[in-house]
């Protein structure tokens, strides 16, 4: 990739850094557009395995972007696409983060925080659902997927156990086929 | 916002960036398949460093604005804290070691992608990440019930959310928008009938 190949591409991450309202994987169908079926620098495989591989990795689920990048243009890639999505959304979070708690006691800021709270759940609830239809979907995985999620919560809202264990047992579900 | 007598147990803070840099970097190691589920365990129920109702607002802000949410999450709770120094520190503690850990995953995954059991471990992790976020959001629905506008308007809002996004597949943008600006103004309204304008 030349420089302004790459420059391009961290340019692009800049814009839907901002455009990333609700996490950065909601701008995963643009990326998509972008390095596969405009820049050729992925294939579609290499698109779908990069997110496979960040959600199985720990660490917060935007580093499917600097695994995008490294598989576009290795190690720059990687620190192009990465630095692109983090930098506008930064500056623009810490700026209204100050804003607002300076006026946190305000009827405008207390409106704000607490009309958007329920979205919020709404939102939660909402992502546990898209990523728990791939597996509900297959009739194969259905039932083991099912229990997997109930036993997950069961735990998680009655134990105080940590959540690393939960996913190691996920694993081993899945190794021994159960899944 | 006064803490309610039930949740009165005095909040701690972190001491230094130090204890910044590793808390974030411990519950950012702990997070497959998303880090939020450990992010409340974490500073909610381990270290005491949020209360359930300052989390969830935290998570509401830092969800309407663009970019990943638990970043932003780490940088506002690192600002409040250390200013610009804690923001970094906790964005640091969240994002370089699992870099290292992903990047390195990548460089090994194409070998291995194929073997069954590999795939299979992933459908399992996966299905346990989704267990994960739900319990989340369910470990945090009860602060509807401090919520100005009523309990039951809060839950509605909620459903509608989960409906529009989950189900009809709405942009973001206009849940946002619409259900968002709504629930704004509703609670607006309510605050200001409760109690005297500021």
């Amino acid at each position: 990739m030349t420089g302004a190949e790459l420059f391009g591409l961290f340019g692009h991450f800049l814009l839907l850094s901002l455009l990333a309202v609700g996490g950065a994987i909601t701008t995963a169908p643009d990326m998509h557009r972008y390095l596969v079926t405009q820049q050729h620098w992925l294939s579609d495989a290499q698109f779908t395995s990069s997110i496979a591989i960040a959600q199985a990795a720990p660490g917060p689920n935007v580093l499917f972007v600097a695994v995008l990048g490294w598989n576009a243009a290795g190690p720059m890639g990687a620190f192009a696409t990465t630095a692109g999505i983090l930098l506008p959304s930064t500056v623009l979070s810490l700026w209204a983060t100050r804003w607002g708690s300076q006026r946190r006691e305000t009827r405008f800021v207390r409106s704000f925080t607490n009309g958007l709270t329920p979205l919020t759940l709404g939102l939660l609830l909402a992502t546990g659902w898209v990523l728990a239809e791939p597996y509900v979907s297959v009739a194969q995985y259905r039932w083991g997927a099912i229990a997997l999620i109930a036993v997950t919560v069961l735990v998680m809202v009655r134990t105080k156990l940590s959540p690393m264990w939960l996913v190691a047992l996920g694993a081993l579900a899945g190794v021994l086929g159960l899944v | 916002m006064s803490v309610p007598a039930a949740e009165a147990a005095p909040l701690a803070a972190p001491a230094n960036l130090r204890e910044l840099f590793f808390a974030f970097n411990r519950l950012s190691l702990q997070g497959f398949g998303g880090v939020l589920p450990v992010a409340q365990r974490e500073l909610v129920e381990r270290r005491h460093w949020l209360d359930k109702q300052q989390f969830v607002e935290m998570l509401a802000v830092s969800q309407v604005l663009p970019g990943p949410n638990v970043v932003n999450l780490a940088l506002m709770f690192g600002d409040r804290y250390f200013g610009l120094r804690g923001a970094m520190t906790a964005l640091a503690g969240m994002m370089l070691a699992p870099l290292l850990v992903v990047l390195l995953l990548t460089a090994l995954y194409g070998q291995y992608s194929h073997h069954p059991l590999v795939s299979g471990a992933l459908r399992g992790m996966g299905a346990v990440a989704a267990g994960l976020v739900i319990s989340t959001a369910l470990k945090l629905l009860p602060t509807v019930h401090r919520n100005p506008m009523g309990r039951w308007l809060a839950l509605a809002f909620a459903l509608l959310t989960f409906a529009a996004t989950a189900l009809l597949h709405w942009p973001l943008v206009w849940v946002v928008l619409g259900l968002g600006s709504l629930a704004m103004l509703l609670t607006w309204y309510r605050l200001g009938r409760r109690e005297p304008p500021k």
